[in-house]
């Protein structure tokens, strides 16, 4: 590890959302003992129950919020046309020019904020709402359209974890299995492979050629969505030929024949290795996206039950 | 043989041809125009089919008798066509100049066919792109053997040849090979003449079996076929023996002879060895061979407009008759605001008077001097630049007096004041650093404002100034790096005959266990120290302009204690050893700056890098961080792929992302994607016709809008960084077409839509016109993505 490798996004400005939810959570968390929950009725009617409410609804919006500030990091449109508006001619961005270093110094800290310091606050406060939440329920669950969002809520952040605990760990592993080369340089280097096993086996008996021809055309690379997260192909042929082929090689021993079993046992070998660096690669980037698609779908889902969840109570005053 | 006479004979049909055959047609003098192409106008006859070509500079106005607005290049050569004519303009095509020899009123002008040619004077006008270097094999000229590639869509399921292996053929073969067979062939083992980005395209194609290629392979001859189904039969020697390749078309790309050999035998001398260096022209461009006229890019200048208003005015020069130059007006405009100043010509006097170091120059060369620069008159108490600015502009003082302040190596604070008559700013033009000093006016100033581009041009051009700026120069460098204290006299002393050295990427400066020679300024580049360490070489330090190196051993009276090599070209001062050691010994307070940093570098050896942030920093020199100023590097253990920065950058910047991140390599997890390096010596700028390349006060590499689309600097970029975009009409979403998904997104701008407007460069800026700085770093979620400039280039790696 070298000094490169920056803070990752837990360690984020020195555990600053870390230490300001939990101080969050703290307070919260003294307040609920302080204040005894009123016996019997719905805690949210409370006010402290409102207080909890109200802020684990804006965190809420702030958590969904993250997903326009990733697609709009680069600057509204209508600030950015203005400021290439006053700085288009040259003469007067060479006047300016002192006056403009001076305001880009001073925005920087205002608008600057980058998406990792978005998302490092997107993680430590979505984790608080556990507590939060929780508090604000006063631990009262039913069949009710309160409890749906919470246990939406729940699915929500449980995504969550999954995808943090992905993005910590799997960049390095993608690095590691790919080295320098794309998937598609793999799926080339297979292809030739291929074509020259199959030639290979050509002389040789059909059984072998059966064993070659079906390494050829029924190994998958992908597939469907289970295959592609597991990283696996039952019974991948590629891996059954290569055992085979020791077998085989005991069988088939005359004339040239051990040497072009030799080659051919080389060849596939060097097939499956390339073959499951190629699965690897699908597998981890699969993982590493699969699960978004719960937990923005289900973030906004959430959305819909926490709004029936406010509409309902204040209808039901 | 009879030979023709004429008053004036023309050679060249590009603009500056033209328009001077088409004024002499005007006057109705005996004139001949030769053209060795078989059409006119050979260098914009092969500008890409339908390219847009743009008449800049806007500001300078047209006057020719030949007509030039921007537009498409088949209606400007058209135009062209049909103006010679109604001209009565006496041209020959096909008739390739060789030699010229004689003297004012007689020149005998012979051509390739073995005909010659009498005039009395000659307009030489034959541009810079040179003669096509051929295949000099039987069959060079068969109608289906070609030198250009304008248009690749235009063949398709053809089998076509490809000869060489530079980025030309490269770039070619890539073009055509989605629709063509394309057989490479390259006369080297490898395609190691190419950039980096186009061999990984090439691989890549070869891989995938796109393109076949033939190395080690010399064309021996090409045939006609009978009519069926292919045209010829291309004939290599290949390193198995004689192959023949049944094709229909062979495009070979050689690269040109650059026409200076040329124009030297015609007696024309040029100023220095470097191959930008121009002729020096009188101010009515007539070359040191009387009666010999040099106008257009030949002369220097790059642009069309500039060719033609000088093919117009050499005409009216030769006949005696006085114009007013298409630029005086321009001229005027400059001193305006001089005071006393009444007209162009004694604006230049003073120039001339008042800055020592212009004062070899030719007219014509001050006057394109000023017609770059900006003259800048300054109250009292107002900054000319910040120190730690990009900025690269060079200042001549001619009224008032500047006071710069510079901060030495330790802080310390010196101020100097300049009078009239002298210039400052060199330091960071030539170092491609940022400012050392700030300048200020300290009394009323009039300063003249010179771009980096036509400084280097001039120095270049004109030996002397090269010569007088170095004078005063080297002491400055010594001075900055040294010890800012430091008396004249003893400047004086240690910089005489001081050498001032170059080396190349990788050359080295001097070897571990080396006597010490002397002390080493760094004045432009920049330098790795590294030291054996169980046989192997580990790299200690990475050392900028503007420091030195060598101390050690001189301080020690030992051998030298490691080994420095050059990390980007490199430029320095080499201080003899035995005049440091007298003047250290000789001024405590500079012994005692050195000894300081000598304790530093011993105390730093002890943290030594380990071998594998050896590695890494040796990957990264490789990848051109040595010559960067801000490089976006990705940190591959914390990048998602999720290319939110591309994403990003193509919607900060007109649709179109500037940087490729699943591009380029990786070591120990960190990634250099293909993105500018903002270079300290930007290679982009060198070649660029408008001058539209520019580096702003924060260091940022950016192209302005009067780019022409030339593509010179995509060629010249060693990094694969610019791309030919067309400029749309990009609209980013409002929060209501994010939140509904709704909106064009970044990247996916319509083909249709930009199929034939104008493609102009583009390539990264820094974001230097948004608020909160670069998006890429910014739209990283992870924060993987960040930049970094040599300054903290050490700090991160130990
Ligand atoms: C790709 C590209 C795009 C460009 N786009 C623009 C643009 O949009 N706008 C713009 O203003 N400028 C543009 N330029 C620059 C412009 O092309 C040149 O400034 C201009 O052509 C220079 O004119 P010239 O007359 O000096 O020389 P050239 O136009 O180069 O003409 C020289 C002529 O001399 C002939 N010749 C050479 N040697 C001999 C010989 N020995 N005997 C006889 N004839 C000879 C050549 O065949 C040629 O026809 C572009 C340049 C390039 C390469
Ligand atoms: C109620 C709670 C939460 C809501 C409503 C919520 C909502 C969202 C939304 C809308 C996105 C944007 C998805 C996209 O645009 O691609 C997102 C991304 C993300 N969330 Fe949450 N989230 C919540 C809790 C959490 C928690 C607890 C964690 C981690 C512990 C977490 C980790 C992430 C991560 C890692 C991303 C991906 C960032 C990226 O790829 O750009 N979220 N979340
Ligand atoms: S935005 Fe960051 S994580 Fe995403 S691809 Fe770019 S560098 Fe990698
Ligand atoms: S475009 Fe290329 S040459 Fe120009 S500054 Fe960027 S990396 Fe350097």
């Amino acid at each position: 590890m070298n000094k490169m490798q920056g803070a990752t996004l837990l360690k984020y400005k020195n555990y600053r959302y870390f230490k300001a939810t939990s101080l969050l959570m703290a307070l919260a968390i003294t307040a609920y003992v302080l204040i005894r929950p009123a016996g019997g009725e719905s805690y949210g009617g409370t006010w402290l129950g409102y207080v909890l409410g109200i802020l684990s609804t804006l965190i809420m919006v702030f958590l969904m919020w993250y997903g326009i500030t990733k697609r709009r990091i680069s600057g509204a449109p209508e600030r950015r046309q203005q400021r290439i508006r006053t700085t288009r001619s040259d003469e007067m961005a060479a006047q300016l020019k002192f006056e403009r270093r001076k305001t880009r110094r001073k925005t920087r800290g205002l608008s600057g904020a980058t998406l990792q310091e978005w998302l490092s606050a997107h993680v430590y406060l979505g984790a608080s709402l556990i507590v939060l939440v929780s508090l604000h329920t006063g631990f009262h669950f039913g069949m009710n359209v309160h409890t749906l969002a919470y246990v939406l809520m729940l699915l929500v952040i449980t995504s969550g974890f999954y995808g943090l605990n992905v993005y910590l760990n799997y960049p390095r592993l993608i690095t590691l299995n790919m080295a320098e080369d794309t998937l598609d340089d793999l799926l080339l280097k297979i292809a030739e492979l291929d074509e020259l096993a199959c030639t290979r086996a050509l002389g040789l008996p059909d059984e072998v050629n059966a064993l070659v021809l079906k390494a050829r055309h029924e190994t998958r690379i992908g597939g469907t969505l289970f295959q592609q997260l597991s990283g696996e192909q039952r019974d991948c042929p590629t891996r059954h030929a290569v055992q085979q082929m020791l077998h085989l090689g005991e069988k088939y021993n005359q004339d040239d024949q051990p040497k072009i079993m030799r080659d051919l046992y080389s060849a596939l070998l060097r097939k499956e290795k390339l073959v499951l660096r190629a699965r690897t690669e699908i597998m981890l980037k699969a993982r590493l996206e699969c699960w978004l698609y719960l937990h923005a779908p289900l973030g906004i889902a959430l959305l819909a039950a926490l709004t029936a969840h406010i509409v309902s109570i204040f209808f039901y005053w | 043989m009879m030979s023709e006479n004429f008053k004036i004979v023309i050679v060249g049909s590009g603009p500056g041809g033209l328009s001077a055959a088409a004024r002499a047609a005007e006057h109705g003098i005996s004139h001949l125009l030769l053209e060795a192409a078989p059409h006119l106008a050979n260098t914009i006859y092969h500008f890409q089919r339908g390219k847009p070509v743009m008449a800049e500079p806007a500001v300078l106005p047209l006057r020719s008798s030949m007509s030039f607005a921007a537009g498409i290049r088949e209606h400007i050569l058209e135009t062209w066509r049909e103006e010679l004519t109604r001209h009565q303009v006496n041209y020959r095509v096909g008739a390739t100049v060789t030699n010229i020899s004689g003297q004012s009123g007689a020149f005998q002008i012979k051509l390739a066919s073995g005909e010659s040619i009498n005039a009395e004077f000659v307009v030489l006008a034959i541009g810079v792109q040179g003669n096509i270097r051929k295949l000099a094999v039987p069959g060079e000229d068969l109608p289906m053997v070609q030198y250009h590639l304008d248009d690749p869509d235009a063949f398709s399921n053809e089998t076509i040849v490809v000869v060489g292996g530079g980025d030309a053929g490269v770039e070619n073969s890539l073009a055509l090979a989605g629709q063509n067979r394309v057989i490479l062939i390259n006369r080297q083992e490898e395609f190691s003449n190419c950039k980096e980005a186009n061999y990984d395209q090439l691989m890549a194609a070869v891989a995938q079996g796109k393109i076949e290629t033939r190395v080690s392979t010399l064309t021996e001859r090409i045939d006609a076929l009978a009519p069926g189904n292919f045209n010829l039969a291309y004939v290599a020697q290949t390193p198995e023996g004689h192959e023949q390749i049944d094709c229909h078309r062979v495009i070979a790309r050689l690269g040109a002879k650059p026409p200076r050999q040329l124009v030297e035998s015609f007696g024309v001398r040029f100023p220095n060895s470097d191959s930008t260096s121009v002729p020096q022209l009188s101010e009515q461009y007539e070359s040191n061979v009387p009666g010999l006229y040099i106008v257009g890019a030949l002369a220097g200048y790059p642009l069309i407009k500039q060719a033609m208003n000088q093919g117009y005015e050499v005409i009216e020069y030769i006949l005696g008759n006085p114009v007013e130059p298409a630029d005086e007006a321009l001229l005027r405009e400059k001193f305006a605001d001089v005071p006393d100043i009444h007209s162009v010509s004694e604006g230049i006097a003073l120039l001339r008077v008042n800055q020592p170091l212009l004062a070899p120059l030719t007219t014509l060369q001050l006057r394109e001097f000023m017609l770059d620069s900006t003259v800048r008159v300054l109250p009292r108490g107002e900054v000319i630049f910040n120190r730690n600015d990009y900025s690269n502009s060079f200042f001549s003082i001619l009224e008032g007096r500047v006071a710069i302040q510079t901060e030495g190596q330790n802080g310390e604070e010196a101020v100097f004041g300049l009078e009239a008559g002298n210039f400052f700013g060199e330091m960071g033009l030539l170092s491609g650093r940022r400012r050392s000093g700030t300048a200020v006016a300290s009394l009323d100033c009039v300063l003249v404002e010179t771009p980096r581009r036509s400084m280097l041009k001039l120095l270049y051009s004109a030996a002397g100034v090269q010569r007088k700026l170095d004078e005063v120069s080297l002491k400055r460098v010594v001075r900055s790096c040294l010890d800012t204290s430091l008396p004249e006299r003893e400047l004086d002393y240690l910089v005489h005959e001081a050498q001032s050295k170059r080396y190349a990427v990788g050359d080295v400066l001097f070897n571990e266990g080396d006597k010490a020679d002397g002390l080493y300024m760094i004045r432009r580049g920049s330098v790795t120290v590294s030291r054996m360490v169980a046989g192997k070489e580990v790299v200690l330090a990475y050392i900028s302009a503007g420091n030195y190196v060598g101390e050690m051993a001189l301080v020690s009276n030992k051998p030298r204690s490691a080994t420095v090599r050059a990390a980007s070209p490199t430029e320095v001062v080499l201080l003899e050893a035995v005049r440091v050691a007298d003047v250290l010994g000789r001024n405590t307070s500079m012994r005692r700056k050195v000894d300081s940093r000598y304790l530093k570098q011993v105390r730093s050896d002890e943290y030594a890098p380990s071998s594998e942030s050896s590695e890494l920093i040796n990957f990264l020199m490789g990848q051109g961080v040595g010559e960067a100023t801000d490089v976006l590097l990705i940190d591959y253990a914390r990048c998602i792929r999720c290319n939110n920065c591309e994403t990003s950058c193509a919607d900060a910047h007109d649709g179109t992302s500037r940087l490729d991140r699943e591009a380029g390599s990786t070591y120990a997890q960190i990634h250099v994607p293909t993105s500018c390096r903002h270079c300290e010596h930007p290679h982009c700028m060198k070649d660029c016709p408008p001058d539209a390349i520019h580096r702003s006060v924060n260091g940022e590499v950016f192209i302005s809008d009067n780019c022409i689309g030339c593509g010179n600097c995509q060629t010249n970029c060693p990094y694969g960084v610019i791309q030919m975009a067309v400029k749309t009409e990009y609209k980013k979403r409002s929060v209501w077409q994010v939140i509904l998904g709704t909106g064009k997104q970044a990247s996916e701008a319509d083909e249709a839509e930009t199929g034939n407007l104008p493609k102009k460069a583009v390539k990264c800026d820094m974001c230097k016109d948004i608020i909160g700085g670069p998006v890429c770093v910014r739209a990283c979620p992870t924060g993987a993505a960040f930049r970094m400039s040599p300054e903290n280039f050490m700090e991160y790696i130990k």
